[in-house]
């Protein structure tokens, strides 16, 4: 390092204790933990300690504003032979495999779609976004209201369209209701995946697909052989991205169906609620959170060394 | 492009996919519109053609200004959404720059931990995060989610603006300390300046979360006074079976609005956002 000499010998004047404190601040070391510190201490104190402490809890017999007992893996071995949180992880599965294929496909041909050249493009990528940026509680009480049993728009439309003759109970039935779940969560995550796919698809130079149609290659090996290789990493971790939080997500389901009717449409963070929030049992609300920590962690493993091989 | 068939083709494979984009996307807005303006007569009859409106009114904005505390909720969030996202630049700002641009002991870890804690779902921590904020008898205050939502939003900075700091020279950073800047000084004078699209960025994202936020607000804030616009909204403007579709709607309209005006002010770096932190990593 060239630098420092520099520094001190603009400092030496005023040689003393100030000197020295400041040739000690401008040590690489000393001004990076130093700004690193507050950021580092925080997360510390409201990440890495709740997470621990969850862990604490997950193993304790606990109800709200009294003393937990310590209880082992009990709780985790009531929730083993719960039928409900069977069915709760075999809907979260369903709830985040549908959604990722459809907002994967979905989202790649957006994207294929908006990659053409036409006027107003950037104004519609905008609007495209709209359902991402908006705040989720409030898009899906407007979606409430277009599956709403006695005034959905939808069943008028098939009603009079002559495709149906009585309207369905979109959230009162197990399987409408799961797929309802579906069609807002793709809804709201699709332009995530156009948007990004789209900008990974710009980085295609135009001889690329040039040189492809000069070897005779037909729409299709070119999608296959030019534009899926170059688009993979951006695949892979907008995919991987999603599914994390889709595999978090709360607010979307807790407000268009509460987990009902009678559980069809429960996963894991809406029970956690339930049994810890509502009922206030904090271990056992605890111990049903932990329970995605390790398809969790195989996830978030993969995407870091994923982006650090990047 | 490539294989052009005329006019016939372009509909084909640009316009009516588009359209269908389009409508697919935009209807639920269009809907919260049309259903905020419609008379309760033409809400609830399900006989008439539900897609238009035949005589709009602004009734339901009036009962949701008068009689909620919608006011109130817009107030608290915007509040908690700026001073969040304050909080988590500077923060942020303060973690990523070391990360990126220094090489010391500590910092593979410290950026790992920083990936990590952005990735942990809240669901993960609510439930022990609500014990400590009741242990700190910060139940009921703006406080507790002025404190909590950070916890989101730091990591996703830190990690955004990463990606930009490394992409300044390093030669402009050793040439303003060879003319005597500190490092502080360097990094305030030179190279943040530089990389104002990336704060931006982070800044406009982290604002949008802070907005979003549901889970945190709902535990934490069960007064009315203290809550957000969708706190508010879901919990006291469905009040048991009875469904007021009309204020709800305009709610949820309005609820939308600053941050869909700050998004179309600055969408360029919003996007750019979305794209850096998924696509470079």
């Amino acid at each position: 390092m060239s630098v420092r000499p520099a520094t001190f010998a603009r400092t030496a004047p005023v040689a003393g204790p100030r000197a020295a404190l400041r040739g000690f601040l401008e040590r690489e070391g000393i001004f990076g933990w130093l700004m690193l510190a507050p950021g580092v201490l925080f997360l510390l104190a409201f990440v890495a300690y709740p997470f621990f402490y969850g862990i604490f809890l997950s193993l304790e017999d606990r109800r709200v504003a009294t003393q937990g007992t310590f209880v082992g893996f009990a709780n985790f071995v009531t929730l083993a032979h719960d039928a409900v949180f069977w069915q709760v992880a075999g809907n979260t599965l369903v709830y985040v495999a549908v959604t990722t294929v459809l907002k994967l496909s979905g989202g790649l041909g957006m994207a294929l779609v908006m990659n053409q050249a036409f006027r107003g493009r950037n104004l519609v990528r905008a609007f495209l976004l709209l359902p991402f940026i908006v705040p989720t509680a409030l898009s899906t009480v407007a979606w409430m209201w277009i599956l709403d049993p006695t005034f959905s728009v939808v069943n008028w439309l098939l009603v009079h369209g002559k495709l149906i003759t009585s309207g369905y109970s979109f959230l009162g039935n197990a399987t409408l209701a799961m797929g309802s779940l579906i069609v807002v969560n793709t809804w709201r995550g699709m332009p995530f995946y156009g948007i990004t796919l789209l900008a990974g698809l710009q980085t295609i130079s135009a001889e690329l697909y040039e040189a492809a149609a000069i070897d005779g290659a037909t729409g299709v090996q070119r999608f296959l052989y030019v534009t899926l290789p170059v688009i993979k990493p951006v695949l892979i971790i907008v995919t991987m991205f999603s599914v994390i939080f889709t595999f978090g997500d709360f607010q979307l389901i807790y407000a268009l169906t509460h987990g009902g009717p009678a559980n069809a449409t429960h996963v894991f963070s809406t029970l956690s609620f339930d049994i810890g929030m509502s009922a206030g049992q904090l271990g056992m609300g605890a111990a049903v959170a932990l329970a995605i920590l390790p398809a969790l962690a195989v996830l978030i493993v993969g995407l870091t060394i994923y982006l650090r091989r990047e | 492009m490539v294989g052009g068939r005329g006019i016939g083709g372009r509909i084909l494979r640009l316009y009516l996919p588009l359209a269908v984009f389009i409508v697919g996307m935009l209807f639920p807005f269009y809907w919260m519109l049309i259903t905020s303006i419609k008379p309760n007569r033409e809400l609830y009859n399900a006989k008439i053609m539900p897609l238009i409106v035949y005589q709009p009114t602004l009734k339901h904005y009036v009962d949701l200004l008068y009689e909620t505390n919608f006011l109130l909720w817009t107030y608290n969030t915007m509040l908690v959404a700026i001073v969040t996202t304050a909080i988590s630049l500077v923060i942020g700002t303060m973690m990523a720059y070391p990360l990126a641009r220094m090489r010391f002991p500590g910092t593979a870890v410290v950026a790992i931990g920083v990936a990590a804690t952005y990735l942990v779902p809240q669901p993960l921590l609510f439930i022990p995060m609500s014990d400590i904020i009741n242990r700190l008898e910060l139940g009921n205050t703006l406080t507790a989610v002025m404190l909590t939502y950070p916890t989101l939003l730091i990591p996703f900075s830190a990690w955004l603006l990463m990606g930009y700091f490394k992409s300044v020279p390093r030669e402009l950073e050793e040439s303003a300390r060879i003319d005597g800047a500190s490092r502080f000084q360097a990094m305030t004078r030179i190279i943040l300046p530089l990389c104002t699209p990336g704060l931006l960025s982070a800044g406009i994202f982290a604002f949008t979360l802070a907005q979003n936020e549901f889970l945190y607000a709902l535990i934490f804030l069960a007064k009315s006074d203290v809550r957000t616009v969708p706190i508010g909204t879901i919990t006291e403007l469905i009040r048991g079976d009875v469904f007021y579709w009309g204020q709800l709607m305009a709610a949820a309209l309005l609820g939308s609005v600053p941050v869909a005006v700050i998004y179309s002010f600055f969408v360029e770096y919003y996007v750019a956002g979305l794209t850096a932190g998924s696509v470079k990593g």
